[in-house]
């Protein structure tokens, strides 16, 4: 299918997609930003995302078919210039970010216009659109720093985004500006990691660095470097302890920049630390191989735990979510810390996955709050009666959080319980099943208000509604994804199994 | 009788000065120190010290914010079609040589250079200004008294 359409495509496109996918959103943004009204920011952005997710299709299938791609940017070959370098490690998380990009901003139009301020509404777009290309840039890079500045073009652009929720609620700015420190910190963390590479090795290229590498892993700046990069790109994953940024932003941002954020920012950055841990640095180490059990494992498995408990105990609809997220990002790591090829590609798959729940989750949760302003747990009393639809893809995205059969998310945990028992660790299949049960509990509360509440009232009626059309499709495609793919899991498997293979064979190499 | 007429006076001998040197700033930015994010800021600096001497609404009219917001954008897409001007010609993206490939200098990397260094310039400045304008429009204007 691939093919056929990279046939239709002329040469000109097909040949340069890896730079035109990250290119072609970058510079619509202040198109879009020009823009005298939302609709037409909403047109620019839609256009964006549809031209970068073909460009993605045509770069996955180059990739499955003649191995990594390599793009000099302006020719000056690397390692002296900038490549960009895609193999099907990040072929499948620019699938992901492009795919969920799309869906995010066909929803988006009705959200953004209730809930952002009409002269503010096309830069909304435009902030998004640098916020897109940003991402795409980090998973398409193939130069350290060049990484660090894509990471910093999302992330600024992220920080905007969520404080574009202050229309809302006031709590947005403080949320915004929290996650600024953080993010921040964790970008200088980064950058001081990628600059003791450079020292060490005299390069920024990253296939370079790994070349280079094995013959210095003795030395001390090497081994810092390690450490400040896995806590820069912690904080920027929202891994266990440096998850603090990440509640309030996903509570108080806009519904679509949630949508968009849940799906696919922690994504990007889970694979930065992939891509880092096991093609840069030399992953046999022994300072590499120690992080696999102590910080990666551990942490994943206390923040699986701690972030499942916290979510009980939330009562913002959207906190408890996003505490289910730092719980998610700990099924992710966990996967990373097995460190076998089963464990990164069940994490991997979690990840797919994990993009699918959440986007229907909060997706439905987008139309929830623009019907009837839906924030907290108790407001979703009743809704299965008053927008049925919605109520059950809801469900559906809820059910495959838990990882109930007949789901996508049972698979997930199939797949990390198994490359925990195959590695031997027992106790992180345990702590896999235990948060499961705890993740039972929390989604009780939200799907216990949905079906079993009382429903609204007023005058006498029970108030119904029926969710825009625009925003149902997307909400019905990653709803029925979770449950389709249950059944014929290959295609994701593949994607995620394809991923961790090139992890392993260190592509960039 | 104006109570600012010294600075009035030499604030505007200095302004164009400013702005002079930016451009020389950017103009040499291909083979020396500077280019187009130093320029910006330095051009910008005459604007706000154009504000800071003559007020906000003179400032304004000089350089209407309309102005600066559609430069910030601009700024971009000059920075931006470059690389489709070079990608269109053959090459890969950003990459100058196609933009005089039949030179023996690299003329083409030059005017490359000087190209995507106008937008970022241009972004620079409009941002610069439009942060000033931004923070300076919410204050009240201190009353001349009170100086």
């Amino acid at each position: 299918m691939i093919e056929t359409l990279t046939s239709f495509l002329p040469p000109l496109l097909t040949e340069h997609a890896v730079i035109l996918a990250v290119v072609i959103p970058l510079t619509l943004a202040p198109v879009a930003a020009i823009m005298p009204n939302g609709r037409l920011g909403w047109l620019v952005a839609l256009l964006g995302m549809v031209t970068a997710a073909v460009l993605t299709l045509v770069i996955a299938g180059d990739v499955a078919q003649n191995g990594i791609i390599s793009y000099a940017l302006g020719d000056w070959a690397p390692p002296h210039g900038i490549e960009f370098r895609v193999d099907a490690l990040n072929a499948a998380v620019l699938i992901l970010v492009s795919v969920l990009g799309l869906l995010g901003v066909v929803y988006a139009l009705p959200s953004v216009a209730d809930e952002i301020a009409r002269d503010k509404q096309s830069l909304f777009y435009s902030a998004f659109l640098v916020c897109f290309a940003g991402l795409m840039g980090v998973a398409s890079t193939g130069d350290a720093f060049n990484m660090f500045v894509f990471l910093e073009i999302s992330s600024i652009s992220t920080y905007t985004l969520v404080g574009m929720g202050a229309g809302n609620d006031r709590r947005a700015l403080t949320a915004a500006y929290n996650y600024l420190i953080l993010g921040t910190i964790g970008a200088t963390f980064f950058v001081i990691g990628v600059g003791f590479l450079y020292m060490a090795t005299g390069t920024l290229n990253m296939a370079d660095i790994a070349d280079r590498l094995p013959a210095i892993q003795d030395s001390r700046v090497v081994q810092a470097a390690f450490a400040f990069i896995i806590v820069g790109l912690g904080l920027k994953a929202a891994m266990f302890p440096l998850h603090l940024w990440l509640p309030n932003a996903y509570a108080f941002a806009p519904n679509f920049v949630t949508v968009f954020l849940a799906s696919t920012a922690t994504k990007v950055a889970f694979y930065t630390l992939i891509r880092f841990v096991f093609d840069i640095f030399p992953s046999d180490a022994p300072f590499v191989q120690v992080s696999f059990l102590w910080v990666f494992a551990v942490l994943g498995v206390i923040g699986m735990i701690a972030g499942s408990i916290q979510a009980i105990f939330q009562n913002d609809a959207r906190r408890l979510l996003a505490y289910s997220s730092v719980a998610q990002v700990g099924y992710m790591m966990l996967g990373l810390g097995i460190g076998t090829m089963a464990g990164i590609s069940a994490g991997m798959l979690h990840l797919i996955n994990h993009a699918m729940m959440k986007g229907a989750l909060f997706m439905a949760l987008g139309i929830f709050a623009l019907r009837f302003g839906v924030r907290q747990i108790s407001d979703l009393s009743g809704l299965a009666r008053s927008m049925p639809a919605t109520s059950v893809a809801f469900t559906a995205g809820a059910l495959s959080l838990v990882g109930v059969p007949m789901t996508v998310g049972f698979w997930s945990k199939w797949y990390l319980v198994g490359a925990a028992l195959d590695a031997g660790w027992w106790w992180a299949a345990a702590a896999v099943i235990i948060s499961s049960l705890l993740a039972l509990a929390y989604v009780a509360r939200l799907l216990a208000a949905i079906w079993v509440g009382k429903v609204p009232v007023h005058r006498g009626e029970e108030v119904r509604s029926r969710a825009p059309l625009t925003m149902a499709v997307p909400l019905w495609i990653l709803a029925a994804a979770n449950i389709v793919f249950f059944f014929d899991l290959s295609p994701v498997l593949e994607l995620a199994r394809a991923a961790a293979e090139a992890a392993f064979a260190g592509g960039i190499r | 009788m104006n109570p600012h007429l010294v600075l009035r006076v030499v604030s505007k001998l200095l302004i164009p000065i400013i702005v002079i040197f930016g451009f020389y700033v950017h103009f040499h930015g291909d083979y020396s120190p500077g280019g187009g994010f130093q320029a910006g800021v330095i051009i910008a600096s005459a604007v706000i010290l154009y504000a800071l001497i003559f007020g906000m609404g003179a400032a304004r009219e000089a350089v209407p914010a309309w102005f600066v917001r559609a430069g910030s954008a601009v700024g971009v897409l000059i920075y931006g079609g470059t690389g489709f001007v070079t990608w269109l010609l053959g090459g890969n993206f950003l990459s100058y040589d196609m933009l005089d490939p039949e030179s023996t200098h690299h003329a083409g990397q030059h005017l490359g250079i000087i190209l995507v260094e106008l937008g970022v310039l241009t972004t620079v400045f409009s941002v610069m200004v439009v942060i000033f304008y931004t923070f300076a429009s919410r204050a009240p204007d201190i009353p001349e008294e009170e100086w």
